[in-house]
């Protein structure tokens, strides 16, 4: 298949493989931020063919795992709601609240629906006049263009029976925070390639000046992710820390600045609350004033409802990079896709998932 | 609708162009739509005996005995819909014990409301199923329910066949050297469902694989009685067939990647879905586990099959790993393949 088969290709990959093994001549500690990046590393079993040296650590990019419990709860809240059609991207179904999770809600009679662009939900609330439309608008930058489009374009055609319930959180904060922080052990970032396609990458340049970290912005298969290690480790052991942009195919510096117009045009920058991470100032997008009657909410007051997160999960300090899922007592035991406790195993791209789903038993 | 085929047989004139509740009653209507647009099209010696049970001769030896309840949605796809879906279905259940399916039992429950001509579409569709697999519809029920309890139509289907005296296939049957031998492409049927239900379109349409594999299983069995395991990898797809394998014969399994098969356009489509073709439900698809001296004679022969054509050894058993399925990836890797929990689901980016 164009534009994906040439990035698979197992003797290219080879290649680049054997270049790392050449220019590593000593530890260094990698993370790759985003989940889709963890899940291709553990799929194709790019962890296992690594120098040994080189260890990659799985950074916190997986919107599923970082949204909030309280969030869960407040949008478990508005779906069970009997004039509500509750709309959602399908891996955010799974994900226990408190008490249950989506599925549930909708197996009680909640109207709950998979859709595959907030766009699908702006149509179902066109032909549904009755009900109010809520759209779970999670992820980070890469889908925040979309979700403010449908706000905005709701707003154009004076629709009020659709909302968003917004979770919405930015990279470059979570990244400082893991680096200011005092066990951080990264030494150099793999960027996420789509993050930086919709916002560029004028933001990184300070970040890698400031903590001397080198930044390499790639994509997801398998070459871009060994591309990516290779030049992180080039620059490592070069001793230079400057941001590389090693997804040209897709990447331009200044981003796309229509997507950039959108997300400014409907959100502004608020704190937001990581999951197992905590309140990073700064880290998110909220709703701006204007667009306030699109915000579910304060549609259906939702906001008093808090959650503590429970203390069995390690997922905070696996999303900080310190630890490894195996290194967690209830991996693979009493947390398990099917009865996760956290976020991270939830979702495919979660670490917790990906080395429960590829590599359980094989690597011991 | 548009009628492709079948343009011969239009739909039979009824007293009204849809299904009531009165059709599932069991009086004057009832027996319209029986005579009218099962019949005709399901006719054989037995059912034309209007019996309350189908009484048929017994030859003696084993019997393969499977049932399976169809709801899909949407009830048309690109290459089937839920009528040859139900046959296929059935008919393959029961030859993957290496048995000739004979009979079958049919089972509607319809929504009232449901166009006679959408009911008519499917029966003919059914009936060219069961021509193709060889199999007699010797018995059937129907049922109409108030509108919104249920949608559209379900088809239970139920039958049996005959095992041939020296076949013993079972997933249980697993040994150390074994092959494991692919009939064609994966993800065929999920893809064509998922894909029409999503409104997603592609340059070339996805068209689902529904098809009988009894006459695939009798030609495999002309090379060898001795196939060790078969299993048509429906929902939960190749890889929970394989894990079922595994966990029954307590050997491992190694896939070589390089050999899984996936069509371009069904490739397209589970990228952008983020879904993985190994767990994609397969309707016209087997996997077989077979001696290896045998493996080579029974992949050409499949490929002579219209329904083998793209087979291929994709795979064999180790007593590595035990219980559990591996795959090797293009860096050289081996990574698990897991059994699915629950339906897979599109990612958020």
């Amino acid at each position: 298949m164009k534009y994906l088969d040439e990035f698979r290709d197992p003797v290219v990959a080879k290649k680049i493989l054997d270049e790392i093994h050449v220019v590593t001549t000593q530890p260094w500690v990698i993370m790759e931020i985003c989940g889709g990046q963890t899940h291709s590393i553990i799929r194709n079993g790019i962890d296992q063919v690594l120098p040994k040296e080189i260890e990659l650590v799985h950074g916190p990019g997986c919107p599923v795992c970082v949204t909030p419990l309280e969030i869960i709860d407040r949008a478990i809240e508005i779906a069970g709601r009997p004039d509500v059609i509750f709309t959602s991207f399908g891996d955010m179904l799974r994900v226990p609240g408190s008490h249950k999770d989506l599925f549930m809600v909708r197996s009680e009679g909640g109207d709950v629906r998979t859709v595959f662009s907030p766009l699908e939900s702006l149509k179902i609330a066109r032909e549904n006049p009755d009900k109010e439309v809520v759209f779970f608008a999670v992820g980070f930058e890469t889908t925040a263009p979309g979700n403010a489009m449908a706000i905005a374009q709701a707003a154009k055609e004076g629709l009020t029976n659709f909302s968003e319930l917004v979770s919405h959180v930015l990279v470059p904060p979570a990244m400082e925070a893991l680096l200011s922080s005092p066990s951080n052990r990264v030494q150099g970032y793999l960027a996420a390639g789509h993050v930086c396609t919709v916002m560029g990458w004028d933001e990184y340049d300070p970040i890698a000046k400031k903590y001397e970290v080198p930044i390499v912005i790639t994509g997801f298969e398998p070459m871009d992710v060994l591309d990516g290690i290779l030049h992180t480790v080039k620059q490592l052991e070069a001793g230079t820390y400057k941001v590389e942009n090693r997804y040209a195919r897709i990447v331009e510096q200044g981003g796309n600045q229509a997507a950039q117009a959108l997300i400014k045009d409907v959100f502004e920058i608020a704190n937001r609350k990581w999951r197992g991470i905590g309140e990073i100032p700064a880290s998110g997008f909220k709703i701006r004033k204007k667009y306030a009657s699109y915000d579910a909410e304060l549609k259906f007051s939702v906001g008093d409802i808090r959650t503590e997160e429970p203390e069995a999960c390690i997922s905070g300090v696996i999303l900080q990079g310190l630890k490894k899922p195996h290194d967690c007592p209830a991996f693979g035991k009493e947390c398990t896709p099917q009865n996760p406790l956290g976020a991270t195993m939830v979702s495919s791209e979660g670490a917790c998932a990906a080395y429960y789903k590829y590599q359980r038993i094989l690597d011991k | 609708m548009d009628f492709p085929d079948n343009l011969s047989c239009p739909v039979p004139i009824l007293s009204h162009d849809t299904v009531q509740l009165a059709h599932g009653a069991g009086g004057k209507l009832s027996n319209e739509m029986i005579d009218k647009i099962f019949l005709p099209r399901f006719l054989n010696s037995t059912l034309e005996k209007m019996e309350d049970q189908a009484v048929l001769d017994n030859p003696g030896g084993r019997i393969a005995f499977s049932t399976d309840t169809f709801v899909v949605d949407p009830i048309f796809f690109p290459g089937g819909d839920i009528g040859d879906l139900a046959i296929n279905g059935t008919v393959n259940d029961i030859a993957m014990s290496g048995a000739i399916p004979r009979y079958l039992s049919v089972g509607f429950i319809l929504e009232e409301g449901l166009a006679f001509e959408t009911l008519h579409r499917i029966v003919l569709s059914m009936e060219q199923a069961a021509k193709f697999a060889g199999v007699q519809i010797v018995a059937g029920d129907t049922k109409v329910v108030n509108r919104g309890s249920c949608d559209k139509l379900f088809i239970n289907t139920s039958g049996f066949g005959f095992v041939p005296d020296n076949v013993n296939i079972s997933a249980s049957n697993l040994e150390l050297g074994d092959k494991i031998i692919l009939s064609g492409t994966l993800a065929d049927h999920g893809m064509a469902v998922m894909t029409t239900r999503e409104g997603l379109s592609f340059q070339s349409t996805v068209e689902s694989d529904t098809a009988a594999l009894n006459h695939l299983v009798q030609d495999m069995l002309g090379v060898s009685s001795n196939i060790h395991a078969l299993r048509d990898p429906t929902r939960g797809g190749l890889a929970t067939s394989l894990n079922e394998f595994a966990a029954s014969s307590n050997v491992g399994i190694q896939l070589y990647r390089d050999t899984l098969p996936v069509k371009e356009n069904v490739r397209g489509a589970c990228e952008i879905l983020g879904i993985d073709p190994l767990y994609v439900a397969n309707e016209g698809k087997l996997v077989a586990i077979v001696p290896p001296d045998v493996a080579d004679e029974m992949l050409n022969t499949m490929r002579d099959n219209d329904y083998g054509k793209a087979a291929s050894i994709i795979g064999e058993v180790t007593d590595k790993h035990p219980g559990i399925v591996a795959l090797q990836t293009g860096l050289g890797a081996n990574r698990i393949v897991d059994m699915p929990v629950g339906e897979q689901l599109p990612r958020i980016c």
